[in-house]
């Protein structure tokens, strides 16, 4: 069995030994994604399992074991992985847990701290855990190499634009259940390849992009278009189900279109802050140019995946340079923390591209959605009369009916605005 | 011919109409529906047979607990909004906008090119299931509030942003002898600022505006309060006739080409509508068996105090009054602690008027048989009856307790009390109170919830509680906000929860919200090894009973847990050992008055709101006061640094050493204006500009701008900011200087310096959400001070683009404002070190008050810091100490300049044994619950005690009392045991 050892400052390490006995633990965000995420890292060498436990155990455990003032995810998420190390099967002594730290302002970027001290309090302090950040903290058994970081890279490519297509067919399919079927069967085929050492390269990508969009193409779809609604928000509630009780879904329900921009822009918003930060405040030469070169890569990674979208006629979300373009005016580059400009510059693109009608989903008390989500929503109705945003909190004690109950008044201002001949959302 | 019918079910009534042809309301009903709306709405229906029987019919259903019933029953639905947005465009054109209060929700909507509605979110603050709750506070009927409040005289501020914060400023006014009229109108404009405040946005309401709603449709009051504060006139406030059931009416006219079904058939969809929502989330039963039930009963009734005849006993006796936020409690005892007289009552808004015929009938059941030689009081109106009766002795209520678990269970170490409205947990160690967590202004979870929702319900409290007992399937309601239960209840409901399954689960969720919300234990060892139960909350088995599952233990519930606190108080009394106790006579009682006033405090800019109660004999007490100056006495003059730093940044306006050439520039005073305005004011003074400082915080000031806040949860601090700007815009100022700036100094003590978000990006908010913004230069440029090398050059960017300016003398000035800004803290460590030297040499004890630094306005802090130095106590803040600490390792990211202020201060507090330490955290502030967990742990780990004083934008210091009285309780109990 591994040997525990922590570091100068007490903090418990993953050790290479771990990385060959333990299992990784991440929770789940993006099914499509994170599915990718965690098979491209099993084929670099580590063990890893995604978690999709849910219910009311994990909402209960995030309330045990995570300061109640805390935002939403982190009780979700830390709630999901001590439910899951308790009840879902897993030796405690051989699992590690891996957790996101984007080191920004907002408090998110002490989860992984919420989650020791839950750890400790849950009396699992034996467990590792991994920091998934920029250099905040290291460890001797999990290294970033420029491959792996160049996989996810195409592998965040592949999940948006699995989601952008998905969800453009799956309201209009024929036979229900298609679309699912086949993002299933696109998944194990992409692993399948990488695998086989396929996909992993940009000019290799580029053509399963647009063997993808064929494939989905393929779909039978019928009827008229109907009413879109855009998805923005707090990353984790704008994602994952779990955190937004299950959105999408009923968004589809309620016969509508779930527009959801991706992860995409968010990873290279990250990266573009460290280049902004550096323009307006000064700061190292080398970091700059570094973090440039990183943030133009991945741009044209998109600007790749956006070709194929256009390329097979689905509707295509802009380039991050066009989102930046369309922010100006309403908040400075400088908006950082958390979402922030980006979310905005989302509600704005949607508005742009025929999707006025969006849901605004953030936690309860969201630090930076009180700027960035809310407080921008009064300006873009005075600039877009058109626009119809609904913000919706989610936290342990909201119901679903009241969140529900909103999205409705939205989905019925949707329909007027749309001209639909029978305003009423008529419920069958 | 064809009928059109509109059914709206609402979270507690149901309407029904029917419109002909034309449009004519030929039928209208609005009746509650005890949660049984299907039902309700049959059976209305039903009694429509004559007149829709063979008719071809529409049919729409809408409200917020409609969906589910369409759903069930197959039929249509309309939301509510939209609905009766329908109605006004039909019958009221021209209309502006609506506002309109139902059961639980609020929703104001804007006619005008397009539609667009708001509608509460997540908190049911300011509706009718708020007035129907504030009215059961007061013991009136709604009916009866009305009226009372249209003899008001004046209103006092009450917290407009949720019921539960409502209901606790509402007691301490009514136990300090408030007048209920007041009360009653001040209720009324709670729920107009909540929705004002809550639901524009920063939208205007003006034009015609259209009143509908059952509240709005009944409530004369609530009408005047809304035209008043709206400042409308009779052509623009319209409040429509069946105003109380246009969403149903709306729902009739929407129903469009929709097909005609017939009566029939309508009727049988809805009485064959089986609630087949989603399984209901349920738990294990509270008890399985009677035998179960009987052994627990057993065990927990031998926890009980003798009582001995009051009427044959003769000797000495003790008084206990424990004038709790629901109740009052009194009991009287004999020198072996026996009782010989206990009393139990709500007090129903006037603690005087009850406690006062209660003395009366123990002086008589006394005779001359018995003495009381002492008479002590603790609890809220713990002040007023002290001085209406001339009780001997106060005791803050933890120390009560405390007493009086002590006398059941010596070695206690845990006390819970549940009360009618608040929750006081605390941890006793060597025999003081070590750590007390209270429910800051927050009662989910406590007596008075249950007792309201069996009142909803039709049932009394203790029916309901009991049928929880053996219930066979508690319903898993979470643990949150009353208000969040309310809707859980509500979907139960709809799922099919039955009565005793909701009560079990309503006992459940009490008690989970305290061991997770409250206490926020992991498991039972994080509480203790004898705990102590009590509070009348705990009296229902279901809660006790819940209590020791969740746990895992079991516990001491005392028979008298309801008066504990009048208990502990008595054997204070007795304790005190006095010859003869000072409580007015059994004559003197005959001639007792009490008449209350309100007054408003002018001798200080905190305007305290206070009462002045005078009884007979020219007794007089006032309440509502933070200092002793409107009692006549000088304020006490202790160190305060707080207001040192205050007023010094106060004087920063101006122009300085300039001479004012360039023009004005204005400066909105808040968030981190007060710890960087000496940077600021440098370097525009030395450019020549003229300062203009945006004025002093105040209520007024925050309601100017309160039209103009976007996300109605973001920290109070924060929403001023509105205020100030908008106060500079109307000064006339033409260039307001606010920037974002994501970090803040750099003071080396951290692992980054950050700024929380809501201070980063404020002005950017302020920008587009204050039109009078665009007509003025505002300047919101994102700069770096935290890198002074690179913001000569920025900074100096910045001023030629905007003014023009040179870069020499720019950059000049820039280095200026940071020598100005370093001297600024050394002025503040220097004059913090004098205050340490004068309470050591007038032994005084210090306390480090620890926050953010806009935490010293007197309108966010509500000057607490004058409260703190009227105990006696030298108060400095942490950034005159943190400076003594080098950086250290922290379990939480140590990356927010204000957070390693208030870690290192803390630490320095732990290597003095003269200083104690108060952390000061604003409701809403996301960042503090990183650093409240880990102060805490600072100064626990060190043996030392961690004080938090949660404010909020309403002055109800009672919490904040109890928690300073507390530390000094246990600062004393400390200083003996070292002694």
């Amino acid at each position: 069995m591994a040997e525990l050892v922590y570091d100068s400052t007490g903090r418990l390490l993953f050790t290479e030994e771990m990385r060959k006995e333990y299992t990784i633990l991440i929770p789940q965000m993006l099914p499509v994604h994170f599915g990718l995420f965690a098979k491209l890292l099993q084929r670099t060498g580590y063990n890893v399992a995604i978690l999709n436990n849910e219910g009311r155990d994990v909402v209960d455990s995030g309330l045990k074991y995570v300061h109640n003032d805390a935002c939403y995810p982190a009780l979700l998420v830390i709630g999901q992985m001590i439910d899951a190390i308790q009840n879902g099967g897993y030796d405690p002594h051989k699992v590690a847990l891996l957790i996101t730290q984007t080191g920004g302002g907002c408090r998110a970027s002490n989860y992984i701290h919420m989650l020791r001290k839950a750890l400790k309090k849950a009396g699992l302090e034996y467990i590792p855990v991994l920091s998934l950040s920029f250099g905040l903290e290291k460890n001797p058994g999990f290294h970033w190499s420029v491959g792996l970081i160049r996989r996810l890279v195409y592998g965040i490519m592949y999940g948006d634009l699995i989601m952008n297509v998905a969800n453009q067919i799956r309201p209009y399919e024929v036979n229900a259940g298609d679309t699912t079927a086949k993002v299933e069967w696109w998944l194990n085929e992409l692993l399948d390849r990488f695998d086989r050492g396929k996909g992993m390269s940009r000019s290799q990508m580029r053509s399963i992009l647009d063997e993808m969009c064929a494939d989905f193409k393929t779909i039978p779809v019928a009827g008229e278009p109907k009413v879109r609604v855009g998805v923005v928000g707090e990353i984790y509630i704008k994602f994952s189900s779990l955190g937004n009780n299950r959105l999408e879904q009923f968004l589809l329900e309620e016969g509508a279109e779930p527009v959801v921009p991706g992860l995409t822009d968010f990873v290279i918003f990250k990266i573009y802050n460290r280049v902004s930060d550096i323009e307006m405040f000064g700061g190292s030469k080398a970091k700059y140019a570094l973090c440039k070169f990183f943030m133009g890569y991945v741009e044209k990674c998109q600007g790749d995946m956006i070709a194929a979208l256009e390329k097979a006629g689905f509707r295509a979300p802009g380039t991050f340079a066009d989102l930046h373009k369309l922010v100006k005016g309403y908040l400075n580059d400088g908006v950082k923390m958390g979402e922030g400009w980006l979310l905005t510059a989302e509600m704005l693109e949607l508005i742009h591209s025929g999707t006025p009608n969006i849901v605004c989903a953030q936690p309860f008390g969201c630090l930076p959605n009180h700027i960035v989500g809310k407080g921008m929503i009064r300006v873009l109705k005075d600039d877009y009369p058109d626009s119809n945003i609904v913000a919706v909190d989610y936290d342990p004690g909201a119901t679903k009916i009241n969140q529900e109950n909103r999205i409705k008044l939205m989905l019925a201002n949707a329909r007027q605005l749309a001209g639909e001949e029978h305003a009423p959302a008529v419920n069958q | 011919m064809s009928y059109r019918i509109g059914i709206d079910i609402g979270s507690t009534t149901v309407k029904v109409v029917v419109l002909d042809e034309q449009n004519t309301l030929l039928f209208r009903s609005y009746e509650r529906h005890y949660s049984k709306a299907r039902e309700r709405a049959c059976e209305t229906l039903r009694g429509l047979k004559d007149m829709l029987a063979g008719q071809d019919l529409q049919l729409l259903i809408t409200g917020s607990a409609g969906l589910g019933v369409a759903k069930a029953a197959g039929l249509e639905f309309v939301q509510e909004v939209y609905a009766t947005a329908a109605a006004v465009r039909t019958f009221i054109p021209g209309t502006d906008a609506v506002i309109e209060l139902g059961g639980e929700d609020a929703k104001i909507i804007f006619f005008g090119n397009t539609l667009e509605e708001r509608m509460n979110g997540s908190c049911a603050g300011g509706t009718g299931a708020f007035i129907d709750q504030m009215a059961t506070l007061l013991n009136v009927t709604v009916d009866e509030l009305d009226a009372l409040s249209l003899k008001h005289e004046k209103i006092y501020p009450i917290a407009s942003r949720c019921g539960v914060f409502a209901k606790s400023d509402i007691q301490p006014i009514l136990n300090q002898g408030g007048r209920k009229e007041d009360v009653a109108a001040s209720i009324f404009q709670a729920v107009v600022d909540q929705t004002v405040a809550g639901l524009t946005q920063g939208r205007e309401l003006t034009g015609k505006i259209v009143f509908l709603g059952g509240p709005l449709h009944f409530l004369q009051g609530l009408r005047q309060r809304f035209v008043e504060t709206l400042k409308l006139d009779e052509a623009h406030a319209v409040f429509p006739e069946d105003g109380d059931c246009f969403a149903a009416i709306g729902a009739a006219l929407c129903t469009g080409d929709q097909a005609t079904q017939s009566f029939e058939t309508i009727l049988d969809l809805l009485e064959h509508a089986a609630s087949h929502g989603e399984p209901v989330d349920t738990m294990p039963p509270l008890f399985t068996s009677q035998g179960e039930y009987d052994e627990f009963a057993a065990r927990h009734g031998s926890m009980s105090v003798p009582y001995v005849d009051l009427v044959s006993y003769s000797g000495d006796a003790y008084l206990g009054i424990d004038a709790g936020s629901t109740t009052t409690k009194m009991v009287l005892i004999d020198p072996d602690c026996n009782i010989l007289y206990d009393f139990y009552h709500s007090n129903q808004g006037n603690p005087v008027s009850i406690v006062l015929p209660q003395l009366k009938d123990i002086y008589e059941k006394c005779g001359d048989r018995v003495t009381i030689k002492g008479a002590a009081v603790t609890g809220y109106g713990e002040d007023l009856i002290k001085n209406a009766f001339s009780c001997d002795i106060g005791l803050v209520e933890t120390v009560a307790h405390l007493n009086a678990a002590r006398h059941f269970t010596p070695d206690v170490d845990f006390i819970i009390d549940i009360g009618g409205q608040d929750m006081k947990c605390f941890k006793i160690r060597n025999g003081a109170v070590d750590s007390i967590l209270l429910n800051e202004a927050c009662s989910s979870g406590c007596g008075s919830f249950i007792e309201t929702f069996a009142k909803a319900l039709g049932y009394s409290i203790a029916d309901f509680s009991k049928m929880g007992l053996f219930a066979k399937h508690p319903v898993n309601l979470g643990s949150r906000c009353t208000v969040f239960m309310n809707s859980s209840v509500k979907q139960a409901q709809k799922d099919g929860a039955s009565v005793e399954d909701i009560s079990a689960g309503l006992s459940i969720s009490v008690v989970k919200n305290a061991i997770y919300k409250v206490i926020r234990a992991a498991s039972a060892d994080d509480l203790g090894k004898h705990i102590v139960v009590q509070g009348g909350t705990f009296l229902n088995d279901a809660v006790l009973r819940s209590f020791e599952q969740e746990i895992g233990r079991n516990v001491t519930r005392p028979t008298i847990s309801g008066m504990m606190g009048a208990y502990g108080a008595a054997l204070a009394a007795k304790e005190a050992g006095l010859e003869r106790s000072a409580l007015l006579s059994a004559q003197a009682l005959e001639t007792f008055t009490h008449t209350a006033k309100p007054a408003t405090c002018k001798l200080c800019t905190n305007h305290c709101s206070l009462t002045v109660n005078r009884f007979d004999g020219g007794r007089r007490f006032i309440s509502g006061n933070r200092c002793s100056r409107p009692l006549g006495q000088e304020k006490v003059d202790i160190p305060d640094l707080m207001k040192f730093k205050y007023d010094y940044l106060r004087t920063l306006q101006g122009t300085g050493e300039g001479d004012g050439s360039r023009g004005k520039i204005g400066i909105p005073f808040g968030l981190n204006m007060y710890e960087n305005l000496p940077f600021w004011f440098k370097l525009f003074t030395a450019l020549n500009f003229e300062v203009v400082l945006s004025p002093e915080s105040t209520r007024r000031l925050y309601i100017k701008g309160q039209m103009t806040i976007p996300s109605d949860t973001v920290c109070y601090p924060a929403k001023l900011l509105h205020g100030h700007v908008t106060a500079l815009l109307e000064e006339g100022v033409d260039t307001i200087f606010y920037p974002c700036m994501s970090y803040n100094f750099d003071e080396h003590l951290s692992d980054n310096h950050y700024n929380c978000p809501v201070v980063a990006y404020y002005p950017d908010l302020l920008g587009v959400n204050i039109p009078a913004l665009n007509k003025i230069n505002y300047l919101h440029p994102n700069l770096g001070i935290h890198r002074p090398k690179d913001f000569e050059k920025k900074g100096a960017a910045f001023l030629a683009e905007a003014f023009g300016i040179p870069k020499k003398e720019s950059v000049k000035a820039i280095r200026a404002a940071y020598a100005a800004y370093d001297d600024f803290r050394l002025l503040v460590r220097r004059k913090g070190e004098e205050y340490i030297q004068w309470a050591r040499d007038n032994g005084r004890k210090i306390l480090v008050v620890a926050g953010r630094p806009y935490h010293m306005d007197p309108e966010i802090n509500h000057g607490i810091n004058d409260l703190i130095t009227s105990f006696g106590f030298v108060l400095v803040t942490e950034d005159a100490v943190f400076h003594h600490m080098d950086k250290q390792p922290r379990t939480v990211l140590n990356q927010w300049t204000y957070h390693a202020r208030m870690y290192n201060a803390a630490r320095y507090v732990c290597t003095q044994p003269d200083m104690a330490f108060i952390q000061l955290v604003s409701f809403g502030c996301g960042v503090d619950a990183i650093t409240t967990d880990e102060l805490r742990s600072i100064l626990e780990d060190n043996g030392e005690l961690y004080t938090q004083l949660k404010i909020d934008d309403i002055s109800n210091l009672g919490a904040v009392k109890i928690r300073i009285r507390s530390l000094m309780a246990a600062l004393d109990a400390r200083d003996k045991e070292g002694a």
